[in-house]
């Protein structure tokens, strides 16, 4: 004891550690909680790099998305052309066709060129028309059918203008990408060029691309996202007003009634590895249940909810058992102390409490089955879709419709590079939602969640 | 609260079972993803002309499609299988078995198939069938003998290639547009190059050695590609030395990133194709169901709209995205108004 007390002195003797001076162990182990913080911080900054480069390229290639480039100029609804027999029967006004039309608009933007003394640097006049998108005729058409008696007025319209021209302004097509493309010349370029001095063409936002349906692959001008975000919002009706009721009731059952057997055990076991199972694999078994069995409608909303429904009650029958879990024991012994029955101590006591935790976990299961692709593949619901916004509650369910994720699927794989660049704009429309339903979950678990 | 939403699911559980033997009311197409431009030009203009709402066109490939087609007649299954290839009696014999008898068949016209590469990388600028056969055929013929494929650089077996590395993009086997290529490329060049005549000698069956022509050395040299032509232009994009097979179509989408190489001294245009100068083109086609005609509103006059001299002639929007039209469009008209099943 005598030594213990002599030797106590600050850096007496080697081998004796001390606080003040640092020990080689000590520095090992120092330097090593150092690099595992240089280590930590590396991943963070690492994920944040890519989190950056990942919106910032969504953003820079989406945005264009947004804008397209239309013509207005005045076209002669021809009663000669559009209505032979004068009699505004809507019959015979339905028989000319677009192809009836195309000539209309056409001559058209002849006129409006020469008029503004623009040069047409043809041979044939009419091979100006390609500065126009296809859906031209169908967009003329449409506005006569719905009112005839335009028909032999001259009218002002607004159209789009083809996908080439609308990239120039863009700035992904220039005269050299164009020397080698049939679709386009550089000279519709210069006339291009001049009409937006004559003011006859403008780069505007465009409203189609966020409520239009989807086009064929001859004109993404005219392709917009919207049928598809009604298909996706048919579909979440479907997973919640499914999954929401089965899935709580199903864990209140598991977690608070059901008695601890092996059968129990294994339902549990089952629906932790359901929750892990390949979305893919629902859709298999989908296309088997609900189309070839139970005969429902393909390319149908409500299918594509009762599929994306088997995907999502895991993930809510797993969280409704995690918040149900967090309420404390002593609040269900009270109320069954007082005399509640079991059913009113849940129903009434532990339920609320736990409503947050279960919504959370609801928005959350809902997210994820909104940016769900790959089941939809099998039943349908990936293609050319392009239905109109359907006319009512039942056609929404039932009439063929896509999916967000699947029409930005559909139009990344198409041959037009046009089609690239709405693929990007559909993402930052996907993102904005699930942003908001995400920032939903955590508002209402910080303000109603409760801690014990 | 709960047992409200219990009974808003049991009605919609209800409703469920009430649709189920609603009728549909549109046309739907699988099938090649070749032909799905076309078919999907077609949907939306007989949507904008016809009083039927727009036909739905899923791609996926000919044989997937035509695998669909041939799952049985009734609503749950499809009107229409595009494809880029003939049925082949395989299928003819599923269908019947599902009970799927009475097919028309349509031919729309002809596609030709382009090997392309990145418009600043090799000059890849002429090939020959026994090039490519050279270039990706399991084994070939050198110095008199069938070896397993020893060469690494097109410039190995013919010195006007450039000395890049071999790297080539193609159709997977569930696409119609792979067995063209191996009728119309490989085996040709394998006949070319004297190997088929080789393999025979050595004391091959006729059909064995076709066979064995037509395999695809699997050392990494040649990839499948199993999704659509993006997937071939993003690897093109990502190997400067890659050669990938194309439609046409698609070519002409994408000029400012692609060049293409003319085969056997002919470039690939759709002149060149509709006069069958151009050696590597396929007919395409669409199959119905005869069965649905009258069930579901809109496919005859689907059928009849798609081969109509406005979407499939010469001028017709088909022609201008890159459909060599058929020079026998009347006889197909007249065959699909009549309804005319194989036989």
């Amino acid at each position: 004891m005598s030594d213990f007390t002599a030797d106590n002195g600050p850096a007496k003797a080697a081998g004796k550690s001390s606080l003040f001076t640092q020990t080689a162990r000590t520095k090992r182990r120092n330097a090593a909680e150092t690099r595992f913080k240089v280590y930590g911080i590396g991943a963070i900054a690492l994920g944040l790099f890519f989190l950056v480069a990942l919106l910032f390229s969504i953003i820079t290639n989406g945005i264009p998305a947004f804008k397209q480039t239309f013509v207005t100029i005045p076209v002669e609804l021809t009663e000669a052309k559009l209505d032979k027999n004068g009699n505004r029967d809507p019959a015979d006004l339905a028989k000319v066709t677009t192809f009836g039309y195309k000539p209309l608009v056409t001559n058209a933007l002849v006129a409006a060129l020469k008029e503004q003394g623009i040069e047409i640097p043809f041979a044939k006049e009419k091979d100006v028309e390609d500065i126009l998108s296809s859906s031209v005729a169908a967009q003329v058409r449409d506005t006569v059918l719905a009112n005839p008696d335009l028909i032999g007025q001259t009218v002002d319209f607004r159209l789009l203008a083809s996908s080439r021209v609308d990239g120039y302004f863009k700035g992904r097509v220039t005269r050299d990408s164009l020397a080698r493309d049939k679709n386009l010349d550089a000279e519709h370029l210069d006339v291009a060029d001049a009409m937006v001095k004559a003011g006859l063409m403008k780069t505007s936002f465009n409203p189609a691309f966020i409520f239009g349906s989807d086009a064929s692959e001859s004109r993404p001008e005219q392709a917009g996202i919207g049928v598809s975000m009604v298909g996706s919002f048919f579909m979440m009706m479907v997973v919640l007003v499914l999954s929401l009721p089965i899935g709580v009731a199903a864990s209140i059952y598991l977690e608070e009634f059901a008695p601890q057997n092996k059968w129990t055990d294994l339902i549990e076991v089952n629906i932790s590895n359901l929750a892990a199972v390949p979305s893919i694999v629902f859709g298999i078994l989908g296309l088997a249940v609900f189309i070839q069995f139970a005969h429902l409608p393909m390319s149908a909303p409500l299918v594509g909810g009762l599929v994306l429904t088997l995907m999502t009650l895991p993930t809510i029958i797993i969280s409704t058992r995690a918040s149900l879990k967090a309420v404390p024991p002593s609040i269900r012994d009270a109320a069954l102390g007082v005399g509640a029955s079991k059913m009113q101590s849940v129903f009434h006591h532990v339920l609320p409490l736990a409503m947050p935790g279960i919504l959370t976990g609801t928005i959350i299961g809902l997210a994820q089955a909104l940016g769900e692709t790959a089941p939809l593949l099998l039943i349908g619901m990936v293609g050319f879709i392009a239905s109109n916004m359907p006319d009512g509650i039942a056609a929404g369910f039932l009439s063929p419709n896509s999916a967000m994720p699947a029409q930005i699927y559909e139009w990344a794989k198409r041959a037009d590079p046009a089609y690239y660049e709405r693929a990007w704009g559909g993402i930052i429309i996907l993102l904005l939602f699930l942003m908001t339903m995400n920032i939903i979950a955590v508002i209402l678990r910080r303000r109603f969640e409760r801690r014990w | 609260m709960s047992f409200v939403k219990l009974t808003a699911s049991a009605i919609a559980i209800a409703a469920v079972s009430a649709t189920a033997a609603s009728a549909r009311d549109q046309v739907q197409v699988a099938g090649s993803s070749t032909v799905l431009p076309y078919a999907s030009i077609v949907a939306e203009a007989f949507g904008e002309n016809f009083d039927f709402p727009t036909p739905v066109v899923e791609s996926g490939g000919s044989s997937a499609g035509l695998k669909r087609f041939c799952e049985g007649v009734g609503e749950n299954t499809i009107d229409v299988a595009n494809a880029s290839r003939k049925i082949k009696d395989k299928e003819i014999a599923a269908c019947a078995e599902a009970g799927v008898t009475d097919i028309i068949e349509v031919r729309i016209g002809y596609d030709g198939i382009v090997f392309a590469s990145q418009l600043n990388g090799p000059a890849f600028t002429a090939f020959e069938p026994a090039d490519i056969f050279n270039a990706l055929a399991e084994k070939v013929l050198k110095d008199g003998e069938i070896v397993a494929n020893p060469y690494t650089q097109w410039s190995e077996f013919n010195a006007d290639l450039p000395a890049a590395d071999i790297m080539a993009f193609i159709p997977g086997t569930k696409h119609g547009t792979r067995e063209v290529f191996e009728e119309k490329v490989l085996l040709a060049g394998c006949e070319a190059t004297g190997a088929m005549e080789a393999m025979v000698a050595s004391g091959m069956s006729e059909d064995d050695a076709e066979d064995a022509c037509m395999a695809v050395r699997t050392d990494g040299k040649s990839v499948d590609i199993d999704g659509d032509y993006t997937e071939t232009l993003a690897s093109i994009d990502a190997n400067p030395n890659g050669i990938g097979v194309f439609g046409l179509a698609f070519y002409e989408n994408n000029t400012d990133k692609l060049k293409t190489a003319t085969m056997s001294g002919v470039e690939a245009t759709t002149a060149s194709i509709a006069s069958g100068d151009y050696p590597v083109s396929r007919p395409l086609y669409f199959y119905v169901k005869k069965a649905h005609i009258g069930v579901i509103p809109g496919l005859k006059e689907y059928a009849e709209f798609f081969i109509s001299d406005d979407m499939a002639g010469p001028d017709g929007p088909l022609a201008e995205y890159g459909l060599v039209s058929d020079p026998e469009l009347a006889a197909t008209q007249a065959a699909v108004a009549a309804e005319d099943t194989m036989q």
